[in-house]
């Protein structure tokens, strides 16, 4: 099974509603991930602001954090591997990394970059 | 006082800062452990003064208060809980992670939300845990959670929501996602709040218009949410007893007229009026005198006023703010500290000078912008920021972006989020941003300001975009320049507001340490209201105002570098003309 992991900047909520003002990218990623999972991804999400312990066990995320700093933030982890940083991907590069949906001609709502 | 008649076994007093709530809150439990009672009194603020007030030092734990056998008291302290849990989350991590990502991890765990949750997880563990306050009769505390607290800790979504981990958000709970062990004491206490046969909630208000709003507020809002067993307390009330004294005599109409308009849903409330006590109000005799409606005696012995000289009228500070000849000029404060009276004075003064000037005002009245406007100024220009609109309008923007991607739970609790406090403040704050841009061939003066929070927000959200996408983000320019503006002081000038008063003094301190970690330092504070300088002859006025140098000196020796005061009104001045005499 394929497992992606994204690493947040840190954010007091993945919406970002708190911040001075709300990213589209945000939502947009938030249901693409969801889509992700109908596909049968296993995904997880990690926030620097409430889940810094990930970060660390992760030594590729970490040292990439430690070398990088925030800006690299962002990170997508594809079965431990860093696959894109520093951006939130689109639907495609989701379902290109992970493999999903690669025979099909169409993907199913694919959202535009 | 009335509700002690047939007391609960909880007592919650609530109201705006230096309303009164301690005080009464102590008198309260003096009053019921005099009967015999086992009475747990718990402070929930920061800077509580309860030790002062019982003549004990207290801890975190229940301390007898000697002087009264069967009285029990404690302070919590929600900053010193937030700063806690903000330095468990964050700590581990300082060595770990680049110094950019802790600052910007402190910031998440230092909105108001933090603290509004960690206050709560206070009350709950004394409220939820049956054990922890068995042996007591009642226990009464001097603050209550907000209604936004209890809505979102009352929607199952906000707990299943951060109790998986989730890809769709965590709501404000997120700063205190580490105590969702505490979920059954959460939900204990929203059911014991919500509980008229075991507790009350005492509104503690003032004989001011402004007051007496807010209190129906709170009081609509609450009762909405289940909590119906309220009470309202009209505190300081005051009765001229020397009737040759003008101020006196204004000061007791003043406060009559107010309470001649009391909103609706007030008036369907039990009711007690306490009188205006002559000082502040320390230790136990006095807290008796309270719970018998005596008024108390007056006693100035213990106050040490030092020999402080009175700072100069706000008509000083004009010259060096006219200098640049354009710029911002902002004033903060709590609500009710009459922040629009001094922008609009300012703004007077400076179009009076000749300088074209925007008087930009949040007030909801908006009773002095409309009335500066009438007035024969033609270089001034009164405009509105209404903070329920933009509010409004945020809410629509985010729910129609973030919110159409979410379920009917997740929407909830996004509406919910929504209503925090911070919501408003961002939302006043993007009109902001558009005003202070005004502010480069002209002045600018407003009666509001971003917290150092929302600074902070601001600054890294943009340093991430600027960072991330190489390329400017999509804020428009108004905001990119917003920050330096705000930190420039040849620019921007932030006067402080505050009331010669205890817990007023304290909340414009913590807004003044809140502005300062955002790198913007206050230009001056105002004091305004003050009775200082002016003659009065009635006792209790008199006592009032020796009182008032303890807190015009704490502000002009450890706070402010610079200190004005504007003397007490009977109510807010009309038109240029009446600004014109606070310039004095």
């Amino acid at each position: 099974m394929t497992t992606l992991q994204v690493f947040d900047k840190p954010m007091c909520c993945s919406t970002g509603v708190c911040g001075p003002q709300v990213d589209p990218v945000l939502p947009r990623f938030s249901s693409d991930l969801e889509w992700l999972k109908t596909q049968g991804v296993q995904v997880e999400r990690h926030n620097l602001a409430q889940e810094p312990a990930a970060f660390i066990q992760n030594a590729a995320v970490h040292e990439m954090l430690a070398t990088q700093g925030m800006p690299c933030l962002p990170l997508v982890v594809v079965n431990g591997h860093i696959v894109g940083r520093g951006g939130y991907p689109t639907r495609e590069m989701l379902a290109l990394w992970t493999g999903v949906g690669r025979t099909a001609d169409t993907l199913p709502g694919t959202s535009s970059a | 006082m009335e509700f002690l008649s047939r007391p609960t076994r909880n007592l919650f007093f609530t109201g705006k800062g230096g309303v009164g709530k301690t005080s009464l809150a102590c008198a309260a439990a003096v009053f019921l452990a005099d009967q015999g009672k086992q009475v747990l009194l718990v402070s929930t603020d920061p800077a509580s003064n309860l030790d002062e007030v019982l003549g004990v030092t207290l801890g975190h734990s229940p301390t007898p208060v000697p002087e009264v056998p069967h009285l029990f008291a404690m302070n919590l302290d929600p900053e010193a809980a937030a700063a806690e849990y903000r330095e468990r989350m964050v700590g581990p991590y300082r060595k770990l992670l680049p110094p950019t990502a802790v600052t910007s991890m402190e910031e998440q765990f230092s909105g108001s939300c933090t603290l509004e949750i960690a206050a709560f997880d206070e009350f709950s563990r004394l409220l939820g845990d049956a054990t922890a306050t068995a042996e007591y009769a009642h226990v009464i505390f001097d603050t209550a959670p907000t209604g936004h607290t209890l809505r979102l800790l009352s929607l199952p979504s906000a707990w299943s929501g951060f109790m998986a981990t989730n890809t769709t958000g965590t709501s404000c709970l997120g700063p205190l996602a580490g105590l969702q062990s505490q979920q059954t004491f959460y939900q204990q206490t929203v059911r014991a709040l919500g509980d008229a046969d075991t507790t009350t909630l005492v509104l503690v208000t003032r004989p001011e218009v402004s007051a007496l709003r807010e209190a129906a507020r709170t009081s609509h809002e609450l009762a909405t949410l289940g909590v119906r067993n309220q009470h309202l307390v009209v505190n300081g009330v005051f009765h001229a007893a020397d009737t040759s004294d003008a101020i006196a005599v204004a000061m007791e109409r003043s406060a009559q007229r107010a309470l001649a308009t009391l909103p609706a849903e007030l008036t369907q409330l039990p009711q007690t009026t306490i009188r205006l006590s002559a000082n502040g109000v320390l230790g136990i005799p006095a807290l008796r005198a309270i719970g018998r409606g005596e008024p108390l005696p007056i006693s100035d012995a213990a106050v040490d006023a030092g020999a402080c000289p009175l700072p100069a009228g706000l008509g000083s500070l004009i010259d060096d703010l006219a200098a640049p000849g354009h710029g911002v000029i902002l004033a903060m404060g709590k609500g009710g500290v009459g922040k629009t009276t001094v922008a609009a004075a300012v703004a007077v003064a400076l179009a009076q000078r000749g300088f074209r000037v925007d008087l930009t005002t949040t007030d909801p009245a908006a009773h002095i912008a409309a009335t500066v406007e009438g007035d024969t100024l033609p270089n001034i220009q009164v405009s509105r920021i209404d903070p329920q609109a933009e509010t409004a309008k945020y809410t629509a923007e985010v729910m129609h972006t973030a919110g159409s991607a979410l379920d009917d739970p997740g929407k909830s609790l996004l509406a919910e989020d929504l209503r925090s406090p911070c919501t408003e403040e961002i939302a006043v704050f993007r009109a902001f941003a558009q005003v202070v841009a005004d502010g480069q061939d002209r002045f600018v003066v407003l009666d509001t300001a971003p917290t150092g929070h929302t600074i902070l927000l601001l600054d890294a959200a943009l340093a991430y975009h600027r960072e991330v996408t190489r390329q400017s983000s999509q804020m428009p320019e108004s905001v990119e320049k917003l920050l330096p503006r705000l930190r420039d002081p040849l620019f921007t000038r932030v006067l402080i507001v505050a009331l010669p008063e205890a817990t007023p003094v304290h909340e414009a301190a913590q807004l003044q340490r809140d502005l300062r970690r955002a790198g913007i330092e206050p230009y001056a504070w105002v004091i305004n209201q003050s009775l200082a300088p002016l003659v009065v002859t009635d006792p209790v006025l008199r006592s009032r105002q020796l009182h008032e140098r303890v807190y015009i000196r704490e502000v002009t020796t450890q706070q402010a570098s610079r200190t004005v005061l504007v003397p007490w009104l009977p109510e807010p001045p009309v038109g240029a003309s009446q600004l014109q005499h606070l310039l004095v």
